[in-house]
């Protein structure tokens, strides 16, 4: 009998054979802590009695959400963080160099195989490099940070084959939307997804960490690529047999798969205010904007930006609509600035912010009031997730953002 | 086994952890200082209504979104007794036991119950609405030994020999 990406994972951790409905206690190989609960984390770490870190090098502190701060209770989260590292002996700590999921596989945390748990539910992003990484609670964080352990239940899989080539105006951010909505916002509820086929295999790892990103928003505890000597060279690394391995086996057991040609999608939007209810751009085309958002964890990424820029050079964003690109680290900012990127956006008349979490999280850089309404490339277009209540959030690919930012309406990128 | 009765507070599918405490507040002090804008964007005027030993009744999918563990804190914080909706999210469904706060799948309930009725609980056994009998599973095990010692922060305080 075969095995899914995610049982042998957990098998190789615990020196087990695991079936889905098992539940066994795993060794940590990285955590990551954000800003936003760190202070509960630290007073749950302590209140459990715990003297020290399990291994101060595997903890993981970033600053993100409230960064830099907007508000003047966000620099008590700085204050306390900065003193549980010092306490506490620990070095990795970014205090200003981007997202949380952007940072943990960039800075190089998180290796194929790995088991990898986070304050933030989009944690399951390191699934783009073949790692399980899934978001847990602070109370959850601070007994880990104690005992290096932590219990789950083995996974069902349900496996998404997609083969074929993409139309040039669909990206990443359009395959998981449109499983999504097929899916349903709970339709992964306690299950891994596993990704195969050429398709996945012709992507770079940027546009798989969309995808793994965004899994969360059906509820799933994971998505898995297998890793590929694309995931080695992201990762600056060698793959090693094992690593190698993680690949679903044929005679595997899934609970579901669901086949995909590559030349069926079409640009879509999740439209308000779930991320399921998604529907192709061209049903909704017309409906005029007032702002849109590139950037945040799920496509803030050099290629994101790239995408946009070729849809915006040489136009300007509509008079009326505000356009706020937010690169997702330091490093893609660079870059993005070092190979003319930001030049283009900036001409086209993009307001360009500080890599951060951002408007993503509503608490900074451009939200929203009453019968307004943005176009968005991040995760979430939950009610009141980017200002008022009665805010509606569109959430759509890079280049489809790109595009309703200059035509100042809702239309299909070309 | 544990019997309880509460009033009843219905809300739908997909209440997401935004809804139950926006983000604008998560970094209010403590959660009892979040916890009169629980529910404010779908329904502000809740988190004033409900009362200590009220139930939560849901459809499907009860905590989707964000890890916040102010979610399950600050229901509890509340006064709710528990919630029974036709599913939970993960993330949320770990840090509630976590934290002690009661959660029981049953798939029925929110399609026939009724805001302002009472329904009655025998944990693990079933839930009586209106004469009629829904049965709810038992939790696993290792998910009431954690409730048993009264959360996960007394089961680590336990393991580090502090009580």
């Amino acid at each position: 009998m075969g095995a899914t990406i995610i049982e042998k994972i957990i098998r190789n951790n615990t020196g087990k054979d695991v079936k889905p409905g098992d539940i066994v206690t795993v060794n940590v190989d990285r955590v990551m802590i954000h800003d936003i609960f760190i202070p509960f984390v630290a007073s749950k770490f302590e209140e459990m009695g715990f003297q020290k870190l399990w291994d101060p090098d595997k903890v993981v502190l970033i600053y993100d959400h409230l960064v830099p701060a907007s508000q003047v209770d966000d620099t008590r989260h700085f204050r306390v963080g900065n003193d549980f590292v010092e306490k506490y002996g620990m070095k990795n700590i970014h205090r200003a160099d981007g997202i949380c999921h952007q940072l943990m596989t960039e800075a190089g945390y998180v290796k194929p195989g790995n088991i990898v748990f986070g304050t933030d539910s989009h944690t399951t992003t390191y699934g783009c490099v073949g790692a399980f990484s899934s978001g847990i609670g602070y109370t959850e964080m601070a007994s880990i940070l104690g005992t290096g352990t932590m219990w789950v239940r083995v996974p069902e899989t349900i496996r998404v084959n997609i083969t074929g080539t993409l139309p040039k105006n669909v990206m990443a951010k359009d395959i998981i939307l449109r499983l999504i909505g097929d899916l349903g916002a709970d339709g992964a509820t306690y299950k891994a997804l596993e990704f195969a086929g050429d398709t996945v295999e012709a992507m770079s790892v940027a546009s798989r960490m969309s995808m793994s990103n965004m899994a969360i928003e059906a509820g799933a505890k994971c998505a898995l690529f297998t890793p590929d000597e694309k995931t080695a060279a992201y990762c600056e690394m060698t793959l090693t047999d094992k690593e190698k391995d993680l690949v679903g086996d044929a005679d595997a057991s899934y609970c579901r798969v669901i086949n995909y040609n590559a030349e069926d999608f079409v640009p879509v939007m999740a439209c308000p205010s779930n991320v399921d209810h998604v529907k192709p751009i061209a049903e909704i085309a017309g409906k005029e904007i007032d702002q849109v958002f590139i950037g945040s964890c799920t496509n803030g990424r050099l290629e994101d930006l790239m995408a946009a820029a070729e849809v915006l050079k040489g136009k300007k964003v509509a008079p009326f609509v505000k356009l706020i690109v937010t690169p997702a680290s330091r490093k893609i900012y660079q870059q993005a600035l070092e190979n003319g990127t930001m030049a283009i956006l900036a001409e086209a008349g993009a307001m360009i912010t500080h890599p951060s979490c951002g408007l993503c999280c509503g608490r900074a850089g451009g939200i929203l009031t009453d019968g307004e309404t943005v176009v968005a490339t991040n995760n979430r277009n939950f009610l009141g997730r980017m200002g008022t209540s009665k805010v509606g959030i569109y959430l759509a690919s890079p280049r489809a953002a790109a595009a309703c930012a200059v035509a100042g309406k809702i239309v299909v990128p070309e | 086994m544990e019997k309880f009765s509460g009033k009843v507070w219905v809300l739908g599918d997909d209440i997401d952890t935004d809804i139950i405490i926006p983000t604008e507040y998560l970094a209010l002090e403590t959660v009892n200082d979040m916890a009169p804008y629980a529910f404010s964007p779908l329904r502000p005027e809740l988190a004033g209504q409900i009362q200590p030993g009220d139930i939560i009744v849901a459809g499907k999918n009860f905590g989707c979104g964000s890890s916040r563990e102010q979610a399950p804190e600050i229901i509890k914080a509340l006064g709710v007794k528990c919630v029974i909706a036709k599913s939970f999210a993960r993330i949320f469904f770990r840090n509630s036991i976590n934290n002690g706060l009661l959660l029981i799948e049953n798939g029925e309930l929110a399609d026939v119950a009724k805001e302002g009725d009472t329904v009655a609980v025998s944990l693990n056994e079933a839930i009586t609405y209106q004469g009629k009998e829904y049965p709810i599973a038992a939790l696993p095990d290792n998910l009431m030994d954690i409730i048993n010692a009264g959360g996960l922060v007394k089961a680590m305080r336990k393991l580090n020999g502090l009580d």
